[in-house]
């Protein structure tokens, strides 16, 4: 079995939903983006997911933007951020990693050597925020080839029809995007996680993570409820992007408070008895 | 409206195919979110080029309200200074609001009342297509909200201020470099957000498909009033088409209809900027390489690492990274020749337009001015070329004049 598949086994039997952060790789600097990575897993993250920065994220909000950003002038590349995958397998072989971005990068790179280069570094999971099902063949023959999961996204706009389309190849697990809407904006409402929900479990076994909209504990445990994991991205890099000085470098206390931060998060999620 | 079913089998006409490819280029890169929307335009669209009623009605507004059919003008005075082919202007500067891009726009605004749509976004670079999307949102009383880039605002104020006279809200962009990329990602997240009641009202031949496809259609009133009228004038058709590139809306709408025409040279005139290896460009064919941004695969501008790199043009309206996918297809299979003309051959044609025919032409359009005057001379005076003059230079004195160091 996969280490995703393997993680929310583990999670069901623990009557527990899993805790997914976010993170931009190379933000605000390799070094430190190492150091937030390898402590997340002790704070309570299940699976981790690590953004791809790209030049032009369109279905991100400002915090993430920036993010990107600051990614970036400080020379991320797709290489540093398979090698910030690499390091991290080094001393953790069980927490499941999802690197989530654009299409451009990617297909710069190259779909086959990115896909072997993933595997290699222990990537198990893929998000490719702008490749729907539509333009999955550009990727998939090599996702499947080198063992990499495809998360595909469901939207609210996303009709039960479609839903089938979408979910006939879905690996992984399924990324709920719960507002219609950019990351890290507004949140979704009970209701309508309460209806979206049900209908994706009936069209598909796999898992369900919410994301998108999410950024307190009670938002992360108000998702496990109905879901099986919560993603928080915005909301942490908010508090990373707090502890940065005014050249955006990072201070003492950027990885202990995006830690603490994550805790946090973490115990919400894992309030939840399942 | 063009109907695939007219075309001959080998018609380079034909693109894209289903899955709005015009060979490895075109697609529908959007996020899942923004599919079911991209869906319901293809249908919408579908219906329309089925429906009578709609050309009627584009007809009419294109007619009486545009005022098209714009003039093929003979300029005499530019051949005389070319001293070889004659050089033929289409007149798109004369359209309501000074440019082609009012062609597009009134399809799509007519396409998404029938869609039952309350609330357009649009993008613009150097605002014409702003100007031109708030004119018909005020002619059909729709909310309309224009991104646009903060470098943009700055250098054209008048289009800035026109657009709010109509009623438009302008959304200053400053994400990246504040330029009309910018204001692409920022339309497109406003979207994705205002799912239910809004309507993307692309501006140029970019975007998932249909928007490529579509916005070219709109546009080719331009190339197919272009054969009418120099048939009429001249008994044959030109030697060569010359028109800028940006995005390439105006060009595709000059081509397209020309593009089984083999015997007719059709030429896109990119943004050299400071020159094609300065590494202040715009020109995305000659200096970039395939790529995925703004849900299509194109030329793009960008780095070693698929990072975006900023474009720069003194024209607002070719400062972009990308170029649209049809013009790409066309490239890689030689059917159009794309060169670039620099800042200063631009500022050196616009001037030459003014002053031998009274027309002050968009910057956008002195690039391609600029090349038909280069190639001239060394014509034949039987020889015709006719440039598509995409809008009129208003807008663009203050650049001009910052750039001759002028005091207005």
């Amino acid at each position: 079995m996969s280490r995703i598949a393997d993680c929310f086994a583990a999670l069901k039997q623990q009557k527990r939903g899993a805790f997914i952060p976010y993170l931009e790789a190379n933000d605000p600097n390799y070094q430190t983006s190492l150091e937030i990575l390898n402590a997340l897993p002790e704070a309570g993250a299940d699976l981790i997911e690590v953004g791809m920065p790209f030049s032009d994220p369109m279905a991100d909000g400002p915090t993430v933007q920036a993010a990107a950003i600051r990614a970036l002038q400080a020379g991320a590349t797709m290489q540093k951020t398979l090698q910030l995958v690499s390091e991290f397998r080094n001393d953790n072989q069980h927490t499941p990693i999802i690197l989530m971005g654009y299409t451009n990068p990617v297909e710069y790179y190259g779909y086959e050597k990115f896909c072997q280069d993933a595997e290699k570094a222990g990537v198990d999971g893929l998000i490719i925020v702008d490749m729907p099902p539509e333009e999955i063949e550009n990727i998939k023959p090599y996702a499947i080839k080198h063992q990499i999961d495809i998360i595909y996204l469901v939207a609210p706009t996303t009709s039960p029809d479609r839903l089938k389309l979408v979910l006939k190849e879905a690996s992984g697990f399924i990324y709920y995007v719960s507002i219609t809407g950019i990351t890290g904006t507004s949140t979704a409402s009970n209701d309508s996680l309460q209806k979206a929900i049900p209908m994706i479990r009936e069209a598909s076994d796999l898992p369900v993570a919410i994301g998108f909209g999410l950024s307190t504990p009670e938002h992360a445990a108000n998702a496990v409820k109905i879901a099986d994991a919560a993603v928080v991205g915005s909301a942490l890099l908010k508090t990373l992007t707090s502890t940065l000085d005014e050249k955006n470098q990072p201070t003492k206390d950027t990885v202990t408070k995006v830690i603490e931060h994550a805790r946090l998060l973490a115990q919400g999620t894992h309030s939840v008895q399942k | 409206m063009r109907r695939e079913s007219d075309l001959p089998l080998n018609s380079l006409r034909q693109g894209p195919d289903d899955h709005g490819r015009f060979g490895i280029f075109g697609g529908i890169f959007v996020s899942e979110t923004l599919i079911p929307l991209i869906l319901e335009l293809q249908q919408a669209y579908a219906d329309i080029q089925k429906d009578p009623t709609f050309q009627k009605e584009l007809d009419y507004y294109l007619k009486h309200y545009v005022g098209r059919p714009s003039p093929l003008w003979l300029a005499q005075r530019l051949t005389d200074a070319g001293q070889g082919a004659k050089i033929y202007l289409k007149r798109e500067d004369l359209n309501h609001t000074g440019a082609h891009k009012i062609n597009n726009v009134m399809g799509q605004i007519l396409l998404a009342r029938r869609m039952g749509k309350t609330r357009i976004i649009a993008e613009t670079g150097a605002g014409q297509h702003g100007v031109a999307t708030a004119t018909v949102c005020a002619l059909f009383n729709m909310e309309c909200v224009i991104y646009m880039g903060a470098v943009d605002i700055e250098r054209q104020k008048p289009n800035v201020f026109r657009m709010k006279l109509l009623g438009a809200k302008v959304v200053s962009v400053t994400s990246g470099n504040g330029t009309l990329k910018d204001a692409i990602n920022e339309g497109m997240r406003d979207w994705v957000t205002n799912v239910h009641n809004s309507y993307y009202l692309m501006g140029t031949v970019a975007g998932p498909h249909p928007y490529p496809a579509m916005v070219r259609d709109f546009q080719c009133v331009i190339g197919n009033e272009t054969k009418a009228q120099i048939l009429e004038a001249e008994g044959r058709l030109p030697n060569k088409i010359i028109a800028a590139i940006g995005g390439g809306s105006n060009a595709i709408g000059i081509f397209h209809p020309f593009l089984d025409d083999s015997n007719v040279e059709l030429i896109g005139v990119e943004a050299g900027g400071m020159g094609l290896d300065s590494g202040e460009t715009a020109a995305s064919i000659e200096r970039g390489s395939p790529g995925v941004l703004h849900g299509n695969r194109t030329y793009l501008l960008q780095n070693e690492d698929g990072q975006i790199i900023e474009p720069y043009s003194i024209s607002a309206g070719l400062d972009y990274p990308g170029v649209g996918p049809e013009h790409s297809w066309l490239n890689d299979i030689k059917r159009v020749e794309y060169v670039a003309i620099n800042d200063n051959e631009a500022i050196n044609a616009f001037q030459l337009c003014t002053t031998k025919e009274g027309i002050i032409p968009a910057l956008e359009s002195s690039h391609a001015i600029a090349h038909a005057l280069k190639i001239a001379p060394s014509m034949s005076k039987e020889d015709i070329i006719i440039i598509n003059l995409s809008g009129r230079g208003d807008k663009d004195i203050d650049s001009v004049a910052k750039y001759l160091k002028v005091e207005l």
